[in-house]
């Protein structure tokens, strides 16, 4: 078995742990919390019996243990019980919403990898001259603000000021596109429609960037640092000395080594966009699974509550798993530590 | 006659800082002809090892460096070169050995990478087949017995003599006409490091290069050069052949510093007063090995 099949393995099995604390965690604190779910869902002027019955219905007058025994058992078959607020299974609420905001989170990741870690190298590369002056506070603008301080900004001086991009929503009303996986930039290029497909991209610039403006600024500060630190190795001078091209160095040579550090933290901005797109997603009126949380948690339905936030850690780790395994990819050290024991 | 591989003149680097100008080099001047062996011994900070990286043009490229005096490589004045040129020369006629082999080689590329991207600097298009041909047969002459495994591992999975042999035959393999060597092997253990510079001592002479070997080690001096400078705060205090040098040191600061060798037998180190002895006296050339008679 290949070391990195190995890490795998032992990552997967580690975040399903993770997963099983997190379900009776949250489990938990959506049942702690004050307020009575089925009188929130009937309504104030529900009777009393009505009531009593669906919470005999949710099993709200059992035991804690023999809830979290309940839910276990529904989970094991794929049910995560009926949505309150929608009145429809949680698990077809969560395949509406979540791919919206696996596309935006999934946008705004590339966006700040590919802005981010191309800025860090050059301010590296050019560390103390202007460029990387410029590129300080280009970074720091990205930090120094919260996201959806950004989302509002751009959205009034891009959308309203100077209208050049879309408002709000995923894609305009005039496009019809097929429902395939959700993604709307996927599903408009299954069906060939590069006008949809150009359309939902537009849609998605702004929200995308104010998402990562944040994540920008923090992995272009970070790669900078590792760099820099990285070009004070002897290695970098053995490869000075040798005459390998500065270009080359840049890219292969420094950045490489640089990202070992660098990866693990972008790999968590990456997976926080998941929940900083809460606010985001409320900006843009984007029909994602952050804004279906929110609402979920303001009406008390505890099944949606608990499916969104076991969705959006699966996801969370799903992340991880693949940032530490790029890490070991790019880490001899680490791969060729995984011996069997 | 021809051009000496290295002729150094009246050097003077100093670097600016908020705190005015440190100066460096005080105005050295060296040369080593071609083939010969020449060693520059002095203390930590005493500006040898910055010697040797303002001669491959890497000191230059710092901010804040200011040095003037002239360099010239086979003949050609690097001062007047353009950084690309000033590159072209590193790694393919000028090649360097580093103090410690195994943290001088980058850790998440194997050997064999390595090996590629330094041979690309002798034949820019050199093809990954070719690379690995020509890396095994260098690693053969430093003695590895197992190239091809050597070339697939990573430098912290070989051993600090392994390295310094694999970057002995990495700094060979364009065959340089100088090789730059601030103090090899200090890293390693005595008789590791005495089998290497044994080795690399071969191997510049197969290759007919001319070799700068930079130490503090006054024992491996002894064994390895044919000329010796002894460079003090900057300022070349003597110079001479390598025996006349060891047998009649004349500058009170080079009969200090052998002084300063540990030796078995001996009572220990003896306390050395710099303000008092003279360590600031003019240079102190051996007879016939003057600069002005050594380079007519």
């Amino acid at each position: 078995m290949s070391p990195v099949v190995r890490l795998l393995i032992k990552r997967i099995a580690t975040s399903f742990i993770v997963l099983v604390g997190v379900s009776m965690l949250i489990f938990t604190i959506a049942r702690v919390i004050p307020g009575d779910p089925a009188r929130i869902a009937l309504g104030p002027n529900a009777s009393t019996e009505a009531v009593e019955a669906l919470r005999d219905k949710l099993h709200l007058n059992d035991a804690f243990v023999v809830q979290y025994g309940y839910f276990i058992a529904d989970l094991a078959r794929g049910d995560l019980g009926q949505s309150l607020y929608s009145n429809r299974p949680v698990t077809a609420d969560i395949a509406a919403y979540l791919p919206a905001t696996l596309e935006l989170v999934f946008f705004a990741g590339t966006t700040m990898i590919l802005i981010g870690v191309p800025l860090g190298m050059l301010a590296a590369r050019y560390r103390d001259r202007p460029l990387d002056h410029a590129i300080r506070l280009f970074t720091m603008l990205g930090v120094s603000a919260p996201d959806f301080v950004w989302a509002v900004i751009l959205m009034l001086v891009f959308a309203y000021f100077l209208p050049v991009f879309p408002i709000a929503g995923r894609i305009s009303d005039s496009f019809a596109v097929p429902h395939v996986t959700g993604f709307l930039t996927i599903d408009s290029l299954i069906s060939g429609d590069l006008a949809a497909f150009g359309n939902a991209l537009w849609h998605l610039a702004l929200p995308a960037f104010a998402l990562s403006f944040a994540g920008i600024g923090q992995s272009a500060r970070l790669t900078r640092a590792n760099m820099v630190e990285t070009y004070r190795k002897p290695f970098i001078e053995m490869a000075l000395a040798f005459g390998f091209p500065q270009g080359r160095i840049a890219r292969r040579f420094a950045f490489k080594p640089s990202m070992i550090p660098s990866l693990t933290v972008i790999g968590l901005d990456l997976a926080s966009m998941l929940g900083n797109a809460f606010l985001v997603e409320q900006i843009f009126a984007w029909p994602g699974l952050s804004r279906y949380g929110v609402a979920v948690i303001l009406r008390k339905d505890l099944n949606a509550i608990v499916g969104t936030v076991l969705i959006i850690s699966a996801m969370f780790l799903i992340v991880n798993i693949v940032v530490d395994l790029l890490v070991a990819l790019i880490n001899p050290r680490i791969r060729l530590s995984q011996r069997s024991s | 006659m021809t051009a000496p591989t290295l002729a150094i003149d009246d050097l003077r680097l100093g670097f600016r800082g908020w705190a005015g100008t440190a100066e460096v080099l005080h105005g050295i001047s060296l040369h080593i002809a071609k083939g010969e062996r020449v060693a520059l011994v002095g203390e930590s900070g005493s500006g040898k090892s910055v010697t040797a990286r303002l001669v491959l043009g890497l000191v230059q490229e710092l901010r804040g460096a200011r040095y003037s005096g002239r360099m010239a490589f086979e003949g050609r004045d690097l001062g007047t070169l353009s950084r690309r040129e000033r590159e072209a020369l590193r790694g393919d006629r000028i090649s360097m050995i580093f103090q410690d082999p195994t943290s001088s080689l980058n850790p998440v590329y194997t050997i064999g990478t390595l090996f590629h991207e330094v041979l690309r600097r002798g034949n820019p298009g050199i093809g990954a087949a070719e690379a690995r041909e020509r890396a095994v047969a260098a690693l053969d002459d430093v003695a590895i017995a197992d190239p091809g495994r050597v070339l697939d591992s990573y430098a912290f999975q070989l051993s600090g003599g392994m390295n310094q042999r694999v970057l002995i035959a990495m700094a060979l393999a364009n065959s340089p006409s100088l090789l730059l060597a601030d103090e090899p092997g200090t890293a390693l253990d005595v008789t590791v490091q005495a089998q290497t510079l044994a080795l690399m001592q071969q191997l510049v002479a197969r290759h007919g290069a001319s070799m700068l070997f930079i130490s503090h080690n006054l024992g491996v001096v002894r064994e390895f050069a044919d000329r010796v400078y002894v460079i003090y705060k900057g300022r070349i205090v003597e110079q001479g052949p390598t025996e006349g040098l060891f047998e009649a040191p004349l500058h009170p600061y080079t009969r200090a510093l052998m002084a300063a060798v540990p030796r078995i037998t001996g009572e220990g180190i003896p306390e050395i007063d710099e303000e008092q002895t003279g360590f600031y006296d003019p240079l102190v050339a051996h007879p016939g090995y003057s600069e002005a008679e050594l380079r007519p």
